[in-house]
């Protein structure tokens, strides 16, 4: 149990390498990268655990009544979020672009130069 | 390079990485362990400025200069899809038509329309007190408007959505942001300082200091940033058709 969380991001962010290398599409490639980019959510979360903690909002917890989670880590990931997010955003109107200037979304027919 | 040698670059590449991020993952801290020095002391200062959730108080006190940094990026972003998805020269907008919808789709989404907008507002104002925050409650709120477009028709999303509102609401929040953390400079300590308000009475809406305040600004940038990306692309999906179609 010790490490798995951790090995679970590693797999997580090779499975997306991978999709990114082998896809046919450039969509899913940007589907792809958002998989990459979750393993680091899952990667935060995971240094942040804490055995038997509850959430770091104390509204209805009284403070020092329980251990918490690692709420650093938490606002990084929230950042991440919204990054990650971003990114699909701007990736995906350029991939709305080029398909609409060179008729096809196959990354490998986006080879040659066309001036 | 063909698909060959690529599938044999990436398994090298993908296998000795694999091999260097277990080596790494096997010396991390065990999972769940108690040690955590930084979260530690960010709980005690959230506590000390009245800020009852944590990560909030990350946010928008402790990291606020790098909240603002964030904030650049996703008001980048949003620039350069409204540069990217323009009305270029050889297209045209075509008038969308109404299409028919299916009457429980329409009920469905005229019912949850108002509850889930209140719900983004709520999550927006209660950042400081209960999960959520800014972000996640500006995407709520930016998402609901969306049900229209599913309910009714386009022309409906557009009357209640008038983009360049959005565009000016978007830049005025960022500014908005900006003029708070002035104002920690102005009054005598340090840029985006939540030392200007009083931290008010602990669990209370009105608790946190500038953490409201930035919270809010956030929230209206991220509801503002949602609104004009989706109009965007709803614009490409639905009205803009290349010349001669």
């Amino acid at each position: 149990m010790g490490v798995l969380p951790y090995l679970v991001a590693a797999w997580i962010f090779l499975a997306g390498c991978y999709g990114l290398a082998t896809s046919r599409n450039l969509i899913h490639a940007v589907g792809c990268l958002s998989v990459c980019q979750s393993a680091t959510y899952v990667l935060l979360l995971a240094v942040g655990y804490r055995d038997d903690a509850t959430a770091p909002v104390f509204s209805d917890v009284k403070p020092g009544s329980r251990p918490v989670v690692d709420p650093v880590v938490q606002a990084l990931t929230l950042t991440d979020v919204v990054v990650g997010a971003t990114v699909t955003a701007l990736l995906l109107a350029l991939v709305v672009q080029v398909s609409k200037r060179h008729g096809t979304v196959d990354p490998d027919e986006l080879s040659e130069l066309r001036g | 390079m063909s698909r060959r040698v690529r599938l044999w670059l990436v398994a090298v590449g993908g296998g000795a990485l694999a091999a260097l991020l277990v080596a790494a993952c096997l010396d991390l801290p065990a999972f769940g362990g108690a040690r955590h020095p930084y979260g530690d002391r960010a709980v005690r200062e959230a506590l000390a400025r009245h800020t009852a959730n944590t990560v909030a108080s990350v946010n928008f006190d402790q990291r606020a200069f790098d909240t603002l940094g964030e904030m650049t990026i996703l008001f980048a972003a949003v620039l350069g899809c409204v540069v990217l998805l323009r009305q270029t020269r050889d297209e045209h907008r075509a008038r969308p038509e109404p299409e028919p919808v299916a009457l429980p789709v329409r009920r469905y989404a005229l019912v949850v329309l108002p509850v889930a907008l209140l719900t983004g507002l709520y999550v927006v104002a209660h950042g400081q007190l209960s999960p959520g925050g800014g972000f996640q409650g500006g995407v709520v709120a930016a998402t609901s408007l969306h049900l229209l477009y599913l309910g009714a028709d386009y022309r409906a999303l557009e009357r209640i959505r008038p983009v360049g509102l959005y565009e000016v609401g978007d830049a005025l929040a960022v500014s908005a942001y900006l003029v708070t953390g002035i104002a920690g400079l102005i009054g005598g300590s340090a840029f985006l300082a939540n030392t200007l308000l009083p931290y008010g009475t602990f669990n209370t809406l009105s608790s946190g200091g500038t953490v409201p305040l930035l919270n809010a600004a956030i929230g209206m940038e991220v509801a503002c940033a949602v609104v004009v990306l989706l109009a965007r692309f709803l614009d490409q999906a639905v009205e803009i058709e290349e010349e001669g179609k």
